[in-house]
């Protein structure tokens, strides 16, 4: 059972690295605008080169 | 208009001895400040990019992004770019646009407590996850120094997360009880403080069952609820200021001979006033000075003009058309009719909010009922068993099992898929019980001035005047921006007539407009002033020289999509009255026109709301569509109200719905998505009761265990989600 006192941490780490990944995309605007970004990724502008 | 919407840069009076500080005042403002632009219309990819393209062009404009949920785009761009500019580029690419005031619009952009919510949620999110793998573990075996040991871990995440993000329900528990009322929130604080005092007890008595995991999973739940509620009223509540952002409470005043812009709460009893064409009334008061036509269609529904010279009284709300006016002050503020018919609101207002929601009768049914379930059943097992900790254990179990999750989210999940259907189609729910309230309409009262019709005027009789007539008429009516003369020359100009050669040409306000045309003199405008006598009909008349005067009569345009809805209306057997305070030949014509059995002409306001008010007494849902200040009174004794965004402000504060496009077509469909919506959330309480039928006394009888109340738990949370989505 020692396999546990690395796989509970480890699980805890991985958990809190998405949290900290989703209160980051919070604060950072990403769901302002839900329907239109669902709709710009179908969008064909700039599929050839990235947005200069 | 930008000038207008920032607030009191030229309130100061230094700014009218200096008009230079104005406009540096204006630069300073533009350097970093954004446009923002309502686009009522778009929805598709394709919109998002044409428009950004489109704006994009203009030279000046740094960078432009649409914002398809809030249907607006925010654009930056050098201090020379005017908003207006920006509109008329886009109306050019085919898209509906109104400039938006940015300052008004940022506090909706930063949601705090939308984005709290969002927080809280997120953590109780994780939190869930990380518990319920642990209790997995516990379910499927674990026993001993590893089950205690994960109890202790769930039990170092779950509390911190718990003071955290159950903060929003225990301030809105304690603000309950010290009312000295139960809401919804009692019965959950109490569940989750019970479930986690047990827990630890029996964790720290090496016990089997800690409920760490329930706990945790039932914040989560409730806040995804009550953040879905959230977010629909937020977006409700930004497209409405959007809406107020576009009216301006500005007035120019005479002060000692020099024109100051003022707000128009700082506006004096005696004081001048000039209103400009096209402009509002802001105060009631007599004409000093000038004539003109006033259109009073918002106060009275009047279509036709009414004649303006000095020594008549007019009221604020009243639009200017022709020629400047300058008016004395009489009333201002508080005292002027616009404000005597919002007091009307006022009274008719505390009748509203006798509705109770099927939300808070469901909690007013649970609340009580959870709380006596849970104390008997301490009970019984007390006096059975003589044993505390058993008989708190199943009393927590059973608060535990019949948590609200699926209550909280029966109706919140079913509200933001109906009123996201609708903003898609149009239509703004600013009330939480509008939809609710919608699908109980069985009487739809309609305004006629600027609801079922446009409020501009459309010529009828081209045809019967020959080619001539039509071209001096042309020639004539080009002069002026009367709503007459404008849609006569834009019917001539439709149909390919050129205007004749008319020298002289002069606009006579409040009159109309003349002319020399072959050495006679041709004039287009008032009866009286043409020599004709006046007819019912909305009419222009044209004399050349001293033949007799030629009609050109007009009709009232319908609004886009008025037939199909009412209709619609129709055909779904609702009863449609047609209610309007002009006179009784035109409303007469429009409802044969529509189809309308039941209209009355010459309507008061306060006849429009007793009349509401009668039909409610019958027994009757009324739903009232108005948009003019003599509706406001209707628009709040109804049952629930609509207004199109071109009404008064005052009557989109009074409408619980508010119809953001120009077309009246969705009003049909917002009563069947109504209906179909309360069905759901109706379907979700039962479903919800069902899962509490067969729980509960699983919980009484102590054969709860935590994997049970995990498992009731998610499986009604998920199918009363799953329900409401299938919302048609």
């Amino acid at each position: 059972m020692e396999v546990l006192s690395y796989l509970i941490p480890i699980s805890l780490l991985l958990g809190g690295v998405g949290l900290v990944a989703f209160l980051y995309t919070v604060r950072s605007n990403q769901y302002d605008d839900p329907e239109g970004d669902a709709r710009r990724i179908l969008n064909k502008d700039w599929d050839d080169h990235p947005k200069p | 208009m930008t000038a207008a919407l920032r607030p009191s840069i030229s309130a100061c009076p230094a700014c009218v001895a200096a008009p230079g500080a104005q406009a540096l005042a204006e630069q300073a403002l533009h350097k970093d400040a954004q446009i923002a632009l309502s686009l009522p219309t778009i929805h598709c990819s394709a919109c998002i990019s044409t428009v950004e393209k489109a704006l994009a062009a203009v030279p000046g404009v740094r960078s432009a992004r649409v914002n398809l949920t809030l249907r607006r785009a925010t654009v930056e761009a050098d201090p020379a770019i005017m908003p207006d500019q920006l509109v008329k580029v886009l109306e050019g690419a085919g898209y509906e646009a109104h400039e938006l005031d940015a300052g008004t619009l940022s506090v909706t952009q930063n949601d705090r407590a939308g984005r709290d919510l969002l927080m809280r949620m997120a953590v109780a999110g994780f939190a869930m996850m990380n518990v319920m793998l642990l209790s997995v573990a516990v379910w499927s075996g674990a026993t001993d120094a590893t089950r205690d040991l994960f109890h202790w871990i769930s039990a170092a995440i779950a509390l911190p997360t718990l003071a955290f993000s159950g903060v929003p329900f225990y301030k809105s528990a304690w603000a309950a009880l010290r009312a000295r009322r139960l809401n919804m929130d009692v019965p959950i604080v109490l569940a989750l403080v019970l479930a986690l005092a047990t827990s630890l007890w029996e964790t720290a008595l090496s016990g089997h069952h800690a409920y760490f995991d329930a706990t945790v999973a039932l914040v989560f739940f409730l806040l995804t609820g009550r953040y879905l509620d959230h977010r629909t009223r937020a977006i409700a509540r930004s497209a409405a200021q959007e809406l107020s952002a576009l009216e301006v409470p500005r007035a120019i005043a005479l002060r000692d001979g020099a024109e100051v812009q003022l707000p128009v709460a700082e506006l004096r009893i005696g004081d001048l006033i000039l209103v400009r064409p096209g402009g509002r009334m802001p105060v009631d008061g007599v004409i000093a000075d000038g004539r003109s036509e006033i259109d009073r269609s918002l106060l009275t529904g009047e279509t036709l003009p009414v004649f303006a010279e000095p020594g008549r009284a007019v009221s604020a709300g009243e639009v200017n058309l022709t020629g400047p006016l300058t008016i004395r002050a009489t009333a201002v503020g508080r005292d002027t009719s616009l404000h005597r018919m919002a007091d009307l609101v006022a009274i008719a207002e505390s009748g509203r909010s006798r509705y109770t929601s099927l939300a808070d009768s469901a909690a007013k049914l649970y609340a009580p009922g959870v709380h006596i379930l849970s104390a008997l059943s301490f009970l019984g097992w007390y006096l059975y068993s003589w044993d505390v900790r058993t008989a708190l254990n199943i009393a927590a179990a059973v608060l535990i099992i019949t948590c609200p999750c699926a209550l909280g989210l029966a109706v919140p999940a079913v509200t933001t898929a109906a009123s996201g259907r609708l903003f898609r189609k149009g239509m703004l729910i600013k009330d939480a019980t509008a939809l609710e309230r919608l699908a109980q309409v069985d009487t739809v009262v309609f305004d006629k001035t600027g609801t079922l019709t446009a409020g501009t005027p459309e010529l009828t009789n081209l045809s019967a005047h020959d080619g001539n007539d039509a071209a001096i008429a042309m020639a004539l009516a080009q002069m002026s921006s009367h709503p007459l003369a404008v849609s006569l020359a834009n019917a001539a100009r439709a149909a390919g007539i050129t205007p004749a050669k008319v020298d002289d040409l002069a606009e006579v306000p409040g009159y109309g407009t003349q002319g020399i045309w072959q050495g006679q003199r041709v004039r287009l405008g008032r009866a009286a002033w043409t020599g004709a006598t006046p007819g019912a009909e909305t009419t222009a008349w044209l004399a050349i020289g001293d033949a007799a005067p030629r009609a050109f009569t007009f009709t009232d345009r319908l609004r886009p999509g008025a037939a199909n809805a009412v209709q619609h209306l129709m055909r779904q057997g609702k009863r449609v009255i047609l209610m309007s305070g002009d006179t009784e030949p035109v409303v007469a014509a429009l409802a044969a026109r529509l189809g309308i059995a039941e209209w009355k002409a010459d309507a008061l306001p306060a006849d429009k709301a007793a009349r509401i008010a009668e039909l409610q007494a019958e027994g009757q849902h009324v739903l009232m569509v108005g948009d003019g200040l003599n509706d406001t009174a209707a628009l709040t004794a109804a049952d629930v109200s609509i207004s199109p965004a071109s009404a008064l402000d005052a009557a989109r504060v009074a409408s619980d719905i508010v119809l953001l496009g120009s077309d009246l077509e969705p009003i049909g469909d917002a009563l069947t998505t109504a209906q179909s919506a309360i069905r759901r959330i109706k379907e979700n309480f039962r479903i919800a009761t069902w899962y509490n039928v067969i729980a509960v006394p699983v919980a009484v009888i102590g054969l709860a265990t935590p994997l049970v109340a995990a498992l009731a738990m998610s499986l009604s949370s998920i199918t009363v989600s799953l329900n409401a989505l299938r919302l048609k």
